[in-house]
Parts: structure tokens; C-alpha cells; sequence
């Protein structure tokens, strides 16, 4: 926040009386796709402006048009209507001026990914007109800042994720354009990565001046930008600095103490009360925000929670956030209130549950490469165990494993008692698998889908019914039935994903990073339904890179490059991960002093 | 600030800006054909193994057809005439004692035609009129025609010779004396392996550059390009320059493998060949560019390619089958197909030589297609992702 204030003092005291005070301006932008005989109107209306010098960010759901707009404001899609203007040039009409002066980094990052780093470097110097004269002091400025320079000759295939995020940025950032325009520059990348991109994207602010728009669907991201745009279904919600967005909360942000207390069930508690927008667990206690009117008399409002500790926390951007989604789609907070509090488990019983995953010193390798080095847990029935790490970390090969999916190299793995190397079939039909990208059949119905997940998993007659009527009703499926699955919305496909892997009632459920690009209000409902599935003792195995997620595990490990660096409760990870003399106050925190103090962490982050 | 270190890093006039470009994106595609296994298989391994197999394996002529002989009643006539089949290279025949045996060994196909000599052979014969009985297994029409051919040759040569021995006239009104031009030998390898080279340059031309451009839309990185300052023309020619050295390198290679190794004659000049593999060459590649214009999904681009230039080059271009042998509904069509008139080339440069009657307009169809194929590629390619 201060270093938001900061610049933007700074870039008026510098710029006072720059007559092009902004650097791209978004009138009235609106874009309809057709996809097959649908219209799909992916920008309806948008309107935004971006200071020179500043950071600006777009922020939204998946699906909100975020990467339609950054690909208009480089000139590879025109407007319907409407008009962009890039340093007062039109980005559709003279676009080949406007990519003279516009750096812009895909979602995919645009590597050659069978050319080395310095190829693509030369590439991309070749297509900016970079003079040969001037190429090896900059090849120098922009490989020391990203830290690429020992890797020259490596294949850019062969960098990690985020590496390949900072080549991506190198590549963009060759001729310093005047605008850097990242489309979600940090999805699926470790946060150690992530801090080191944006101290880098402020850096670039700094010295060389270069204004940079950036998407994201990371709230957290929020606070690094000078102003920040809400995007939703298409349409602007508003502009303007984070800090002003969060200070429209004060008053309504509460802390409740867990005290010893489970953190998930308090949090599903605290979910369930009328008035509440958002409750997320935060370390040793569950974050409230309240809706306007009950701010007003939060003591009223929180009256469940008497007796527990609660205080008064400062906004976050987050929470403004939650509230205008909660306004713009008030499905999102009618909180399923029945059913969940009735099975509640016994907490004591759960601790002296026997394991049913039991993972002994696995080991995968292709060919000289061990994508899994030696990993050790164990998971008990009932419980939610997360599998913590960035993208090439091995939690997916991990996964596998477990599912008879791919065999080990070395290592025993047992699932319900059953050996996954050996009995693989015997083992699966006790287990629900819900894959990354949720593998449905795009080109089938809903009602298709379920059907046939349902004879794969060997149901038949009036029980598959049953069950499909089950997934239908209880995943809220049924105004979708004959819809194509292809053209759900994402929230909606992970959904269906869910209800078919649990069609045959599985004792043991395998989530393989299933909230990845999921807006924050699909992200939470879908902890919800994980919360229930615990509590009726079915154990939950899953993998994420949202770190905040990890708060909503019982226990979890964090990977890192193959291996488990810490494993344990959410508290004690913070604990392991902690300062000499306090725990991190984030899983993010922890994450990345976890990954700094590993041994095995050479370089390539 | 940023104006501070554009200006330091500068910039390249624009009369040079467009070279620097597309040396880069030339550059680019070369180390990616380098270090890509499958680019350089289809631009060279592939027209080795086609050479080979269509070289080696397949032939239209027919040799060493087996055949059953029936010889109702033997005699001196018989066992010569029989012997007279044993001698010719083209029939591996077998004695069988009748017409049942001979029956079930073409039911079972061991044999693909039977030669019956009745027991009157040799008493007729001396009339003149000794008819001999053919059956020939219809399934493989091409085999039975070659077989009905060969054997009549034999059955003439063989009356001739012995009429000669009994110091009389051959009965025999005109003799036809064969003379064969063009491809002396009649062999079908020097026949279909310049139409070959029509088939290979198609797969590097359409298949391979339709497949690299769906790649770089895969793979996200025309996204990439698309937002620098490159032009549209800078793209197409970054990827039309590369792979129409790599089609030549392709050419070249089966060129020197058709005529070192397998001895096909070229009566053509350089030149010629030159020419038109290259106007034919920019034809293939402009087919290739298109596709990638409409699909952008490497599997699909594939398909593509394969059923509309690929199978017609293959089926339609005269490279096996002859244009005029087909129904004339077909035989309109085969002008929409660009090999036919590159097959019809190729095959007069390597075995009749610099024939300008056929040069010259089928040389003219390919310049048109080269020219309409590039044009529509350019135009339909636009600077934006829609």
C-alpha cells in the first residue's frame, strides 16, 4: 500500500503537467464472440484508464474477460465498440504503432520452448529491432534482473514454471516498451516465483519508467498495483486504488479466535450466519466480513460466537471484492444451511483414525530425472491431506502413483489396504479421481456425462439413477442437465467433475488441483462440499497451489522439487516455516521460507 | 524514462527493419526443423522410405505368375509347349494331373491362372488351329490381363518356332512385332518414381507447414509474435522460405535416389525440372499456409492436409492411374488438382526428355496455382487472433 501511495506521488511530482496523463484509455469496449450458433458476449462494456508510470491491474473471475481486453489493448482483436487508445493511438485501427511501444506477455508466456533462452532472446530482438550493437548490454540488464543468466543455453522447455514466466517477461520487455501488458502473469507459478515477479514488475516502474497493466486472479495480487480494475461477466465495477476499495469495509472485517477449536468447522459455522459475505480460515482464527447493514451492529450479527475472542482487523481489498461479487450474484452467499451440521464428526475419534493412505519413500523417475524423490505420509480416514506445492513440484506424479495410474520406480504405496502398484483395478474402485481440467466430455450433456462416469464406475439401473439424481440436486446441476459440458461455466464444470467422481459413493476422494482457475466464490463453495464430504468420514486427498488453501486441510505436506519439506497441521507448517521467534503469519509466508531454507534449492527456483 | 532507454538500446531504420525480422523468424524456424526429429523425417527420411518402397515393393508389371498346367493327354507337342512356359521369366508354372486339381489351387490361390491343353492339342495343332483352354483368376484384373497377354505371347512364339522346325510356313497371318518407347524396359518403377517425387514434395509442401503454423497457434507463441511489430508477410515468408529449402533438399535427395539407385532415366534438362519443382514446390506450401488460415489445431491441420492434397496428389494426379482410363466426371476434376500437372511433368522430364508441348501449359496450370494458393494464404492471413 505504501509503495502504492508512493508512486503515485511520484509519477505526479514527475509528470505534472503531462498532457497524456494517461496512457490507456478504455472507452466503452464491448466484444461478442460467436462460438458455433451462440453469441457469447465476452466484454460488455468496459471502461478504464491506466496512468503512465503506474501499475495498473485488472482483476477478475475466470471468465470475466480479462484476457479478451489485455489481447484488444495489443492490438490482436478488435472492438465491436468502443475504443482503445494506447499513448493516444488507436490499438485497432493503428496497431502496428501501438505494438511499437506495447511489451506483451501471453498467458502461455509465447516461448519457443526448443529454442534456448538466448534463441529466444535473439528471436525476440529480431522482431523488435533491437540494433547488434546495443543487444549484449541489454541481454545482460534483463537476464541479470530475472536471474536467468547462468541458464543461456538451457532449452527453454526445460526451465521450471517460473523461470519460464521471467524468460516470457525478458522476451516482452526487450525493446522497454512503454507498456507491459501481463496477461495472469502468476497462475500455477510457485510463490517464491511470484514475489520475484513482481519485485521485478516494480523495478521496472522504478527505473526504466515502463507503465504496466497486469491481470490477475489473485486477490492478494490486489495490493501491488497503484489502482486496480474490477472486471465481472464483461463489465467495469469500478476503478480505483486498493486501499479505497478495502476502506469502503472498514468496520465490517472481524477476527474470530479458534482457540484450539477446529479452524474449519468454526469457519463453516461462521458461514452459515445471515449476513456474512465471506469467513476464511486465517492461521488460528476465521476472518468475517459482514455485509453493509450488519455492520452496523456486528455484536448482533456474530452473536453465535459469544464468549469466542473476536476483534476488529483491517479491510483487504479481498473483502471489498467478495462483496461486490456477492451483490453482482447473491447465489454465491446463500450459504447451504441445512444438512451440513448434522454428522458432524467427533473430533477425538478422528486423531486415532486408522491410516488409509499409507505412502513409504516413493519414488518415480523418468528416465534421469526424479520427478518424485523419496516422499513419506500417511493419511487417516476422514481427514482433508493437501499436497502443497508450485507447478513441477511432483504432487500430480504423486497422485498417480496412488491411483495405479503410473507405477512407482521405487516405494510402496497403499490405498484402503490395497497395495497401488499391484491391485491398481482393486484399489481404484474404492477411491473417486478428479483429475486436473476435470476430464469431462465436452461434446456430451451434463446428464451424459454423469451417465456414462456412472457405468464407468459400474453402476447400473435404479441405483446409477439414483446416484445421478443425487449429483444432479446436491451439486445444483439441475437447470443444467442438457447442456453441453463444454460451455458450463468453469465454476459449473468443476462441479460436475466433483459429482461424477462420487457417484459410487468412493470412501477415499483424489482431487488433482481442483480449484485451479476457479474464481474465489466457486474456490470457497467447493471447500464447503469438501468440509461435508469429511465430515461423513470420507477422506480427501488433494492437491493445490493456492496457498491460502492449505488452511483448509487438516494436514498437509509442502513439496518442493520432488520432495516434502515440511509436513504437518496448517499451524505447524506456519510453526516449521516460521521466524526463530513467531510462526509466519501466512502459508504463503511459510511456503517460501520452507523453500529458501531446503537444501536442494539450487537456482532454479 | 522508458523514452531513455529506447533511445539508448535505438532502433533499425525501417528499410532494414523488415530484413532483421524475418532473419530472425528464418533463423527461428530452422533450429526448430533442426531439433525437431519428426520435420526432418517427413523432408528426408520419409522420401527414402516411399522411394524404397514403391522402388523395391510395389510394380505393376507381373512376374513369375504362378499358373497349373493341365495337360489332358501328353505328347511331344505338350511336353514342348509346357516346357516353353517353364522357360519364360514371367510364369512359375505347376503340372497338375486335371481340371479339379487345377480347380482348387486357384480356389486356394496358389495359383493365379491355368493353361489346359486338351487331348486333341497335338492333332489340331498340325491343322493349325490347336486352341489352347486359359482360365485366369478375374479377382486381380491387372494380374489377369498382364497373364492372358503374356501367355498368348508365349502360345505365338511357340507355334511360330515350331512351324519353322517342320521347315513349314507359320500359319500365322501377321506377326506383331512390339516396339516400345519412351520406357523401353517397361519397367513401372522409372514410371511411378518421378510421379513419386509429385507426392513428396505434397507432404513436405501442405502436411508439414500446415502442421508447424497450427504449432505455433497450439502452442501459443503466434500469440506472442503477432503482438511485436512483425508484419503478416514477415510471418508467412519466415515460415514459406525455410520449408521451401527444406522441400528442395527433399527433391534433391529423391532425385539422386531415383536415378542413382534405381537407375531411372532422366532425358529432362536441370533447369526444367527446376522450374517447375518450384513453382509446384510454392503451390504445396501456399496449400499448407491456407490450412493453418482455417484450422489452428495441429491434428486437424493434419487431416487436412492429408485428404485435400495428400490422397487427390495420390489417387487423382496420374501418378498411378492413368487420367485418361477415368470417367470423364473424374477426369474434369483432376484439373483442380496441382500434382496432376506436376506428375505429367516429371514423367516427360525423366523419360522422354524437354518436351515443350507438355512443359509449357502444364508448366503455365502450375504457375497459376502457385499463385492463386499464396495470393488466398496471404490475404486470408490477417494480424489478429480472431
Amino acid at each position: 500500500m505504501t509503495n502504492a501511495d508512493a508512486s503515485r506521488n511520484r509519477s505526479q511530482s514527475i509528470n505534472p503537467g503531462d498532457s497524456v496523463e494517461y496512457l490507456l484509455e478504455v472507452r466503452g469496449v464491448r466484444k461478442t464472440f460467436q462460438v458455433g450458433k451462440r453469441a457469447v458476449k465476452a466484454l460488455r462494456g468496459v471502461d478504464l484508464r491506466a496512468r503512465r508510470g503506474e501499475i495498473t491491474g485488472l482483476i477478475g473471475p475466470d471468465g470475466a474477460g480479462k484476457t479478451t481486453l489485455i489481447r484488444m489493448i495489443a492490438g490482436l482483436l478488435a472492438p465491436d465498440e468502443g475504443s482503445i487508445l494506447v499513448a493516444g493511438r488507436d490499438a485497432s485501427r493503428a496497431s502496428s504503432d501501438v505494438q511499437e511501444i506495447v511489451g506483451y506477455m501471453p498467458q502461455r508466456f509465447g516461448l519457443y520452448e526448443d529454442l534456448t533462452v538466448d534463441e529466444n532472446l535473439d528471436l525476440y530482438a529480431d522482431l523488435q529491432l533491437v540494433p547488434h550493437k546495443a543487444r549484449p548490454a541489454r541481454y545482460a540488464e534483463l537476464t541479470q534482473m530475472t536471474g536467468l543468466a547462468p541458464f543461456g543455453r538451457r532449452l527453454a522447455g526445460r526451465l521450471s514454471g517460473g523461470m519460464k514466466q521471467k524468460l516470457g517477461l525478458a522476451c516482452a520487455l526487450m525493446r522497454s516498451p512503454e507498456l507491459l501488458l501481463l496477461d495472469e502473469p502468476t497462475v500455477g507459478v510457485d510463490p517464491v516465483s511470484r514475489r520475484e515477479l513482481w519485485a521485478i514488475i516494480n523495478r521496472l516502474v522504478r527505473d526504466e519508467g515502463v507503465s504496466v497493466f497486469v491481470s490477475t486472479l489473485y486477490l492478494d495480487e490486489a495490493e501491488h498495483c497503484n489502482e486496480v480494475v474490477i472486471l465481472h461477466e464483461g463489465e467495469s465495477l469500478g476503478q480505483d486504488s486498493p486501499s479505497v476499495f478495502s476502506e469502503t469495509m472498514r468496520g465490517g472485517t472481524w477476527s474470530i479466535a479458534t482457540r484450539g477449536a477446529k479452524p474449519r468447522s468454526i469457519q463453516a459455522r461462521a458461514a452459515r450466519v445471515e449476513g456474512v459475505i465471506d469467513a476464511v480460515i486465517q492461521g488460528d482464527s476465521v476472518r468475517v466480513v459482514l455485509d453493509d447493514k450488519r455492520s452496523a451492529d456486528p455484536a448482533r450479527a456474530l452473536a453465535a460466537f459469544e464468549g469466542a475472542s473476536i476483534e476488529r482487523v483491517n479491510p483487504r481489498f479481498e473483502d471489498a471484492f467478495m462483496r461486490m461479487m456477492s451483490l453482482k450474484n447473491p447465489l454465491v452467499t446463500t450459504v447451504r444451511t441445512a444438512e451440513t451440521s448434522r454428522q458432524t464428526r467427533d473430533e477425538s475419534a478422528s486423531t486415532a483414525a486408522e491410516a488409509v493412505i499409507e505412502v513409504r519413500d516413493a519414488r518415480r523417475r523418468f528416465g534421469d530425472f526424479y520427478a518424485v524423490k523419496g516422499v513419506t505420509f500417511d493419511v487417516r480416514r476422514g481427514e482433508v491431506f493437501g499436497l502443497l506445492g508450485a507447478n513441477g513440484a511432483g504432487k500430480s506424479t504423486t497422485f498417480r502413483m496412488l491411483c495405479g495410474l503410473l507405477p512407482a520406480s521405487s516405494g510402496s504405496l497403499r490405498v484402503a489396504g490395497i497395495d497401488a502398484r499391484r491391485a491398481a483395478a482393486a484399489a481404484r474402485a474404492r477411491l473417486g479421481y478428479m483429475s486436473q481440467r476435470f476430464s469431462l466430455y465436452g461434446n456430451l450433456t451434463v446428464k451424459q456425462n454423469l451417465n456414462f462416469f456412472g457405468g464407468a464406475y459400474g453402476l447400473w439401473g435404479r441405483r446409477r439413477a439414483a446416484r445421478i439424481d443425487w449429483a444432479l440436486r446436491e451439486f445444483e446441476l439441475l437447470d443444467y442437465v442438457d447442456t453441453m459440458s463444454a460451455t458450463l461455466p468453469l465454476g459449473f464444470k468443476q462441479r460436475l467433475a466433483l459429482g461424477c467422481s462420487l457417484l459410487h459413493e468412493p470412501s477415499i476422494l483424489f482431487l488433482d488441483e481442483p480449484t485451479s482457475g476457479v474464481d474465489p466464490a466457486a474456490r470457497r463453495e467447493f471447500w464447503r462440499r469438501i468440509n461435508e464430504l469429511s465430515e461423513r468420514n470420507v477422506t480427501v486427498l488433494v492437491t493445490t497451489h493456492f496457498m491460502e488453501e492449505a488452511e483448509y486441510c487438516d494436514r498437509l505436506a509442502v513439496m518442493a522439487a520432488g520432495a516434502i519439506l515440511a509436513l504437518g497441521s496448517p499451524a505447524e507448517i506456519r510453526r516449521l516455516g516460521g521466524a526463530a521467534d513467531r510462526p509466519a503469519l501466512t502459508m504463503e509466508e511459510a511456503f517460501i521460507n520452507l523453500i529458501e531454507q531446503s537444501p536442494t534449492n539450487g537456482g532454479a527456483s | 524514462m522508458s523514452d531513455r532507454t529506447r533511445d539508448r538500446i535505438g532502433g533499425i531504420r525501417p528499410l532494414f527493419a523488415g530484413g532483421m525480422r524475418l532473419r530472425g523468424l528464418i533463423r527461428k524456424e530452422f533450429k526448430q526443423i533442426v531439433r525437431d526429429p519428426s520435420s526432418l523425417a517427413i523432408a528426408f527420411a520419409l522420401p527414402v522410405v516411399l522411394l524404397f518402397i514403391f522402388g523395391y515393393g510395389v510394380s505393376l508389371d507381373a512376374e513369375h505368375i504362378p499358373i497349373a498346367i493341365v495337360v489332358d493327354e501328353p505328347s511331344a507337342d505338350t511336353a514342348s509347349f509346357t516346357a516353353a512356359l517353364y522357360r519364360s521369366i514371367y510364369f512359375d508354372p505347376i503340372v497338375v494331373p486335371d481340371m479339379i486339381a487345377a480347380d482348387r489351387a486357384m480356389l486356394e490361390r496358389r495359383v493365379s491362372a491355368i493353361v489346359r491343353l486338351r487331348s486333341d492339342f497335338g492333332r489340331r495343332r498340325r491343322f493349325g488351329i490347336a486352341p489352347i483352354q486359359i482360365v485366369v483368376n478375374g479377382v486381380d484384373a491387372n494380374t489377369a490381363r498382364l497373364s492372358t497377354g503374356y501367355l498368348d505371347g508365349v502360345w505365338l512364339k511357340w507355334r511360330v518356332a515350331k512351324a519353322r522346325d517342320e521347315g513349314g510356313n507359320p500359319s500365322v497371318p501377321v506377326l506383331i512385332s512390339d516396339r516400345v518407347w519412351f520406357n523401353s524396359e517397361l519397367e513401372s518403377r522409372d514410371f511411378l518414381v518421378p510421379g513419386l517425387i509429385a507426392i513428396i514434395m505434397t507432404l513436405i509442401g501442405a502436411l508439414l507447414t500446415a502442421m508447424v503454423m497450427a504449432r505455433e497457434w497450439e502452442r501459443g507463441t503466434m500469440e506472442a509474435l503477432l503482438a511485436t511489430p512483425v508484419k503478416v508477410g514477415e510471418i508467412l515468408l519466415g515460415k514459406l522460405i525455410p520449408y521451401f529449402l527444406l522441400g528442395t533438399g527433399g527433391m534433391a535427395l529423391s532425385v539422386t535416389t531415383a536415378i542413382w539407385l534405381f537407375h531411372v532415366p532422366f532425358r529432362g534438362s536441370v533447369i526444367a525440372l527446376f522450374v517447375v519443382s518450384t513453382l509446384f514446390l510454392l503451390t504445396a506450401l501456399g496449400m499448407g499456409l491456407l490450412i493453418s488460415v482455417v484450422t489452428k489445431n495441429q491434428f486437424v491441420a493434419g487431416q487436412t492436409a492429408i485428404i485435400v492434397s495428400y490422397l487427390p496428389a495420390y489417387i487423382l494426379s496420374g501418378f498411378i492411374f492413368d487420367i485418361r482410363g477415368m470417367p470423364a466426371v473424374i477426369q474434369f476434376l483432376t484439373h483442380f488438382i496441382p500434382a496432376r500437372y506436376f506428375v505429367a511433368i516429371l514423367q516427360t522430364e525423366f523419360l522422354a526428355g524437354d518436351v515443350r508441348s507438355i512443359l509449357i501449359p502444364n508448366g503455365a496450370a502450375l504457375f497459376a496455382t502457385a499463385t492463386i494458393f499464396l495470393g488466398l494464404s496471404r490475404i486470408k492471413s490477417r494480424k489478429s487472433l480472431e
